[in-house]
C-alpha cells in the first residue's frame, strides 16, 4: 500500500505542484490520478519513486518511508512506465526489457530469458525482441514499456499517461490488456491520465485533482460518477457522466424476452403479422432484422448482438441504433438467448443510477462521524465550500477502507467517499 | 599555369621525392604523428570536460562558446608565444594544436549529450540507473555519433594546421611549404599544400565512412 501523509511539493520557482496531500492507494488495486494538466498528478506519481522529492510530508511504500531508501534501489523495486515509452533507442527491444534485471545483477542470460517471457506476456512476438524501438509502432513501443516495467516483477507499477500518445483504437486495446494483466498479476498500480473515460475504465479508485495540486475527491468510479463532490468534479466528469456510470454495469441483470425468430432460408413472415422478425442461422446465431411490411428492404438489416458481459451503455447505444428498439442478446458462444426492449434498458439504467447514488450516500453517512471531527481545525484558502473540504479530508482518509470493485460490480459493493453534491459549496 | 601543374605532377610522382629523410614518406609519417598525438592529448582533455558538462548540464555556456573562441585563436601567434616562453622544442607546436582541437571536441561532445532525449534519460533514472550508469549505458552510447564527429573535425583541423611544426624548424609536410617559400620554389610550396589537403580529405572520408558503418544499425531515434 502507498500512503501519502500531508505531502507538499513546491518548486523553486514558487509554484505549488502538490498541496497538503493525504491519500492512500490500496494494495493490489488500480488508483487513477486524474485532472487537467498542471494539477500535480504527475508530480504526485513521481514522488513515489523519488523522481521528485517532496518539500514536506511523508510517503510510505509498504510502510517504509521512501525518503529513507536509496533512490536507485527504490526505483528498481518499482515498475515505471512513461508517456512515449522512453525506450532506449540504442538497445534492442529484448535488452530494453532486460534493463532492471541487469541492474539487479541477474546476469545476461537469466535477464534475457525473463525478457523473452515478458515479450509474450504483453503480446509481442519473439521476432520483435530483436528489433530496435524505432522499428516498432507506437502501440508496440508502449507494450515494450510495460514489459520493461514488469521485468523484475515489482509489486508496484507507476504509469504516467502511458497510453496518451497512441490512437484511440490501440489505446482501447492496451487498456483491455492492462486489465487482463492486472487480473493475473494483482499489482498495486498508480495510473496518471487526463482522460476521464480511461480513468473510469481502469480505476478501482479515482483521485480527482484540481489545479494547484489539490485533491478534490477520491472514490470508486461508480460513486464518483453518481455523486461528484463538487461542481469542479462534476464539470471534469462531463455532461455524460450518467452514461459513463452505465459503462460500469453489465447487462447480466437485465431480463431477456423471447424474440420473434425466423430461420435463415425459411419463408419470411407475412406482412401485418407483428412487425420485424429476427433472422437466425442454423446454429442460432442472429443475422439481422427482417421487416415483412411491403416496401421494407428485403435483406435483413444488420444487428450487433450483445453478451451478458457487455455494458449497459453498449446496450443503450445499440437500442438507439436498432430499427425495432430491441437489442439482441447472445450467450458466450454467440447463440441467440433473446431480446430486450429499449424501455427495459432505460428503466434499468435509471434504477442503476439511483442505486449508485444511494450507495454513495450511505457510505457517506456511515462516515459522517469521522468526517465531522476535522471540521474547524483546518484553515484553508477561500473559494472552497466546506463540503468539498470535508469531503477531501474524508476521502483521503477513508480511501483505504473501500473495497475496490471490479469495473462491472454494482456500486453497492463499493463504499467509498462522497458528500452531497453542492456545486460551489455555500459557506 | 599549365607548366606549373606539369611540374607539380612530376614533383609529386618522382621517386626520389618519396624516399629518404627529406622524402614525402617520412614527412607524411611525421605529420601524422604530430596530428594524432595532438588530437589524442586534446581528446584526453576535452572528452571528460564535454561529458561532464553534458551530464550535469552545468557550464553549457562554456561548451557552446568554446568553439567560436577556438576559431578566433591565432594558431601561429600561439606557437610564437609559447616558443618565446619555453624555447625551441615541439611543445609550442603541440600546445597550439591541442588548443585548436579542444574546442571542437568539447562542443560536439556537449552537443551530443545535450541531444539525448530527456525522456530517455528520465526513463533511465526511473528504472533505477545511478548517475554513472545513465552516463555510460545511455548518454554516451547515444551521444557517440556526435562525439565521433567532434574527434574527426578536430583531427582534420589539426592535420591542416600541423604545417606550423615546420615554422619552428620541425618536420612534417609543412617543411615543403616553408622550405619552398624560402627557396622561392613555387612547385615545392604547392606540392606541400596539395599533400596536406589530400591527407585531410582522405582522413575525413575514411573516418566518416567508419562512422557510418558503426552507427548504421540505428538510424532514427
Amino acid at each position: 500500500m502507498i500512503r501519502f501523509d500531508a505531502v507538499n511539493k513546491r518548486f523553486p520557482n514558487g509554484t505549488t505542484a502538490v498541496h497538503d496531500l493525504t491519500l492512500e492507494m490500496p494494495e493490489g488495486g488500480v488508483t487513477v490520478l486524474v485532472g487537467s494538466s498542471g494539477c500535480g498528478k504527475t508530480t504526485t506519481l513521481r514522488m513515489i519513486n523519488r523522481m521528485v522529492e517532496p518539500t514536506s510530508g511523508t510517503i510510505r511504500l509498504g510502510g517504509k518511508d521512501v525518503l529513507t531508501q536509496d533512490a536507485a534501489d527504490l526505483r528498481r523495486g518499482i515498475g515505471y512506465v512513461i508517456q512515449q515509452s522512453g525506450l532506449f533507442p540504442h538497445r534492442t527491444v529484448l535488452d530494453n526489457i532486460a534493463t532492471v534485471p541487469l541492474l539487479l545483477g541477474w546476469g545476461r542470460r537469466k535477464a534475457r530469458t525473463r525478457a523473452a517471457e515478458l515479450l509474450e506476456t504483453v503480446g509481442l512476438t519473439a521476432e520483435a525482441g530483436r528489433r530496435y524501438p524505432h522499428q516498432l509502432s507506437g502501440g508496440q513501443q508502449q507494450r515494450v514499456g510495460v514489459a520493461r516495467a514488469l521485468a523484475a516483477d515489482p509489486p508496484v507499477l507507476l504509469m504516467d499517461e502511458p497510453f496518451g500518445a497512441v490512437d484511440p483504437v490501440v489505446r482501447t486495446q492496451l487498456q483491455d490488456e492492462l486489465l487482463r494483466l492486472q487480473k493475473d498479476l494483482n499489482k498495486t498500480i498508480v495510473f496518471v491520465t487526463h482522460d476521464i473515460d480511461e480513468a473510469v475504465r481502469l480505476g478501482d479508485r479515482i483521485a480527482v485533482f484540481r489545479t494547484g495540486g489539490h485533491l478534490v475527491q477520491c472514490a470508486a468510479p461508480a460513486e464518483l460518477l453518481a455523486r461528484p463532490a463538487d461542481g469542479f468534479v462534476a464539470g471534469f466528469l462531463g455532461a455524460e457522466r450518467e452514461l459513463k456510470l452505465l459503462s460500469l454495469t453489465t447487462l447480466a441483470e437485465v431480463p431477456v424476452e423471447r424474440a420473434r425468430v425466423v430461420r435463415e432460408g425459411e419463408a419470411p413472415p407475412r406482412a401485418g403479422d407483428g412487425g420485424p422478425c429476427l433472422v437466425v442461422s442454423a446454429r442460432n446465431e442472429p443475422l439481422g432484422w427482417l421487416d415483412p411490411e411491403p416496401g421494407a428492404p428485403e435483406v435483413p438489416s444488420p444487428v450487433r448482438p450483445l453478451r451478458d458481459t457487455d455494458s449497459l451503455l453498449a446496450a443503450l447505444n445499440e437500442s438507439i441504433a436498432s430499427p425495432t428498439g430491441l437489442i439482441v442478446r447472445v450467450d458466450a458462444e454467440g447463440a441467440l438467448t433473446g431480446v430486450t426492449a429499449r424501455e427495459t434498458i432505460h428503466e434499468h439504467a435509471g434504477r442503476r443510477h439511483q442505486e449508485a447514488a444511494r450507495a454513495a450516500r450511505k457510505a457517506q453517512e456511515a462516515r459522517e462521524g469521522n468526517g465531522r471531527q476535522d471540521q474547524g481545525e483546518e484553515t484553508r484558502e477561500g473559494g472552497e465550500g466546506p463540503e468539498a473540504r470535508e469531503h477531501r479530508e474524508a476521502g483521503s482518509r477513508k480511501s483505504a477502507d473501500a473495497v475496490p470493485p471490479s469495473p462491472a460490480a454494482p456500486a453497492a459493493s463499493a463504499p467509498g467517499t462522497s458528500t452531497p453534491k453542492t456545486p460551489g459549496g455555500a459557506g | 599555369m599549365y607548366e606549373l601543374f606539369k611540374d607539380l605532377g612530376s614533383w609529386l610522382v618522382s621517386g626520389e621525392q618519396w624516399t629518404g629523410a627529406d622524402g614525402i614518406g617520412h614527412r607524411l609519417a611525421e605529420h601524422l604523428q604530430y596530428s594524432l598525438l595532438a588530437t589524442l592529448i586534446a581528446a584526453v582533455i576535452a572528452l571528460p570536460l564535454g561529458l561532464l558538462i553534458g551530464h550535469t548540464g552545468r557550464g553549457a555556456f562554456v561548451a557552446v562558446n568554446l568553439v567560436s573562441f577556438g576559431r578566433a585563436l591565432p594558431t601561429v601567434g600561439l606557437v610564437v608565444l609559447v616558443f618565446l616562453a619555453s624555447g625551441l622544442s615541439m611543445t609550442p607546436v603541440y600546445v597550439a594544436l591541442v588548443a585548436l582541437a579542444v574546442p571542437a571536441i568539447v562542443t560536439n561532445t556537449y552537443a551530443g549529450m545535450n541531444a539525448v532525449d530527456p525522456e530517455v534519460k528520465d526513463a533511465a533514472r526511473g528504472q533505477g540507473m545511478r548517475g554513472h550508469q545513465v552516463l555510460f549505458q545511455v548518454e554516451i552510447p547515444l551521444a557517440l555519433p556526435l562525439i565521433m564527429t567532434g574527434l574527426r573535425l578536430a583531427l582534420i583541423q589539426v592535420v591542416a594546421t600541423a604545417t606550423i611544426a615546420a615554422y619552428v624548424s620541425f618536420g612534417g609536410l609543412g617543411r615543403y611549404v616553408f622550405d619552398g617559400l624560402a627557396q622561392r620554389d613555387l612547385v615545392q610550396v604547392l606540392g606541400g599544400a596539395v599533400l596536406v589537403a589530400v591527407v585531410a580529405v582522405v582522413l575525413d572520408l575514411a573516418l566518416s565512412g567508419l562512422q557510418r558503418v558503426l552507427f548504421r544499425r540505428r538510424t532514427a531515434a
